[in-house]
């Protein structure tokens, strides 16, 4: 289970973003976030995928405390997210092949020795084909590059998901796309989700509850 | 067409617009293809298409925005007859941008001048585009920022003290100030939500009213269902199909298989993605480009379908009834201009000739002003 509890969390001292905001995802559930850009649900994702220290509150990964955030988190914990933001370009080292974006999590958690095969498996699960592995984000579309970055944070096997606006800036076929490869990873894996979005047609087709920030706020 | 009819000649008119851009090793990615509409004054017109169709390439194109490796072919012609791809860049700096043309940005927040004030930027474009004495500057802006509904007690705020509805609505008068007879909206709702996308949209229904056209490039088919009279779905650098936004989002529907399979991954429809993704504009097919991701390709699509009654498929569904007649004109030029598949390059190769373009100067020079 993932709890989020009486969260607190901003980027001034004195002016949260967002007070007092708890949450639970079950494990295997999906919960979409809705909220009204500006309201402070990218926060509280960032909170939830311990990316963001919040100035009170608590969050429990499986019945265990997060024990730190960002690269302070235990190992165990941080790689027990997988997160998709909404620009890929902004998300993506410049620098890297999607083959080497796509693996980054592996050699960052000194497992480099595996990769070829499953850079190649995740690759095929968001549909990049073999011949875009080789290029760098500059050389493909933004859909292509946010295909990549699916893949990146799921081939840790991850048993929660965090997508925030993962597919504001995409087509409606690559939205569908993605969201069907990460929903079949779900399946697969019992994996639990934490969808935030503003598009409440598409949030309540892809998550079992629909969660409206003015609920949880008040 | 339905702009012949009305008599007045279309605000635009686009006839065989094709831009490649060289690379390195003499390769040419065809951003886009032998792109043929036209735009009467009143008129909204939504190019839809996923990212990296070339759809933002064909609004850089109109407004002399392109760098300096891209090859342009065709026209696009308002109506004054200015051809817009072979204007000099004085030309278009100094009589199309913001006068003849106006530009909502895709991104208000990274459009504005972040150093500046909001009435500042808007006192600057009054003066230069209007020619506003120094003394009723602020007037003009205020008035500005009023037809775009930009709250007034706003004006001396910075473009980061704004939210993102307020700075798309900056922008927009910004676009308005110089009365442009067509207005080009680049993605203007991208990353915004839901309510201000409707807000945004309608505003810039409301802005083109009878007197203006509107076209609005976006990937947000919901934005373009709500304001668009007809829409042109863009697969791989060429329109595919052409169409009243009624049929195409009504019960007839899209004719065109890529234009099917798009809106049937809405999540409010059944949510399908279509397998497989676009190929690269390096690296296009001979034939339909649509061919290899198509469940009715056959052999035919070997061949580069031409626009016929506005739909360019060799399987395309039947429409109900006879098709735009605006579709089968253009259909018509297509078939000549495009015998065959080989004949498009050699359009593109035409403009090899032409002198390359001057660089662009940034959209913003032309608002600051020669002086």
């Amino acid at each position: 289970m993932l709890e989020l509890d009486a969260i607190t969390a901003g980027y001034e001292r004195g002016k949260p973003v967002i007070a007092g905001i708890s949450l639970t995802v079950q494990p295997g559930e999906s919960v979409g976030l809705l909220g009204p850009s500006g309201c402070g649900k990218s926060t509280l994702a960032r909170v939830a995928a311990l990316l963001h220290r919040p100035d009170a509150g608590r969050v429990v990964i499986d019945g265990t405390e997060a024990g730190g955030w960002r690269h302070r988190a235990p190992r165990a914990q941080r790689t027990a997210f997988g997160v998709v933001f909404q620009q890929p370009r902004l998300s993506a080292d410049p620098r890297l092949t999607l083959a080497d974006l796509i693996a980054e999590p592996l050699r960052a958690n000194g497992r480099s020795g595996e990769p070829a095969d499953k850079v190649r498996e995740f690759a095929a699960r968001v549909g990049l084909t073999e011949d875009l592995l080789g290029r760098r984000p500059h050389e493909v579309s933004d859909g292509q590059l946010q295909r990549a970055c699916v893949a990146r944070a799921l081939i840790l096997r991850p048993r929660w998901l965090v997508c925030d606006e993962m597919t504001a800036m995409l087509d409606a076929s690559t939205t569908a796309a993605l969201v069907h490869a990460v929903e079949s990873y779900r399946t697969e894996t019992g994996a639990g989700l934490l969808a935030v979005g503003h598009d409440r047609v598409l949030l309540n087709r892809w998550c079992d509850r629909t969660v409206d920030w003015s609920t949880l706020a008040s | 067409m339905t702009t012949s009819e009305a008599g007045a000649p279309p605000v635009l008119d686009v006839r065989g617009l094709s831009v490649r851009f060289r690379m390195r090793g003499g390769r040419y990615i065809r951003a886009v293809t032998d792109a043929r509409f036209s735009l009467a004054a009143g008129e909204r017109l939504a190019l839809v298409g996923e990212s990296g169709c070339g759809k933002s390439v064909l609004a850089s194109a109109l407004l002399g925005l392109l760098p300096e490796n891209a090859e342009t072919a065709g026209s696009a012609v308002l109506s004054d007859e200015t051809d817009l791809l072979a204007a000099d860049e004085r030309t278009l700096a100094r009589a199309i941008r913001g006068r003849k043309v106006g530009l909502v940005p895709q991104s208000p927040a990274a459009h504005l001048t972040p150093v500046r004030t909001v009435s500042s930027q808007l006192e600057e474009t009054v003066r230069e585009l209007l020619r506003t004495p120094r003394s009723s500057l602020r007037a003009a802006a205020e008035e500005a920022a009023e037809r775009a509904a930009f709250p007034v007690d706003h004006l001396d705020r910075h473009p980061h003290e704004l939210s993102g509805g307020l700075a798309q609505r900056a922008a927009t008068a910004l676009a308005l100030i110089g009365d442009a007879p067509l207005l080009l909206a680049d993605e203007p709702t991208t990353g915004l939500d839901r309510d201000l996308v409707e807000r945004t949209v309608d505003e810039l229904a409301r802005h083109t009213g009878a007197s203006r056209a509107l076209l609005m490039i976006t990937h947000d088919l919901a934005a373009a269902e709500r304001i668009a009279d007809r829409i042109a779905v863009m697969y791989a650098g060429r329109i595919v199909e052409i169409a009243d936004a009624e049929d195409f989002f009504g019960t007839r529907g899209p004719r065109h298989p890529y234009a099917r399979g798009l809106l049937d991954a809405l999540p409010e429809r059944n949510f399908i993605p279509i397998p497989g993704t676009p190929p690269e504009l390096g690296a296009l097919p001979e034939g339909c480009a649509y061919a290899e991701r198509c469940p009715r390709a056959s052999s035919e699509c070997g061949a580069q379908p031409v626009l016929v009654g506005g739909v360019a498929c060799h399987h395309s569904e039947a429409g109900v009834g006879a098709a735009g007649a605006e579709g089968g004109a253009a259909g018509a030029d297509g078939g000549v201009a495009e015998a065959d598949g080989g004949a498009a390059g050699a359009a593109v190769g035409a403009a090899e000739s032409r002198e390359p373009r001057e660089p662009r100067e940034p959209m913003e020079s032309m608002e600051a002003g020669h002086a």
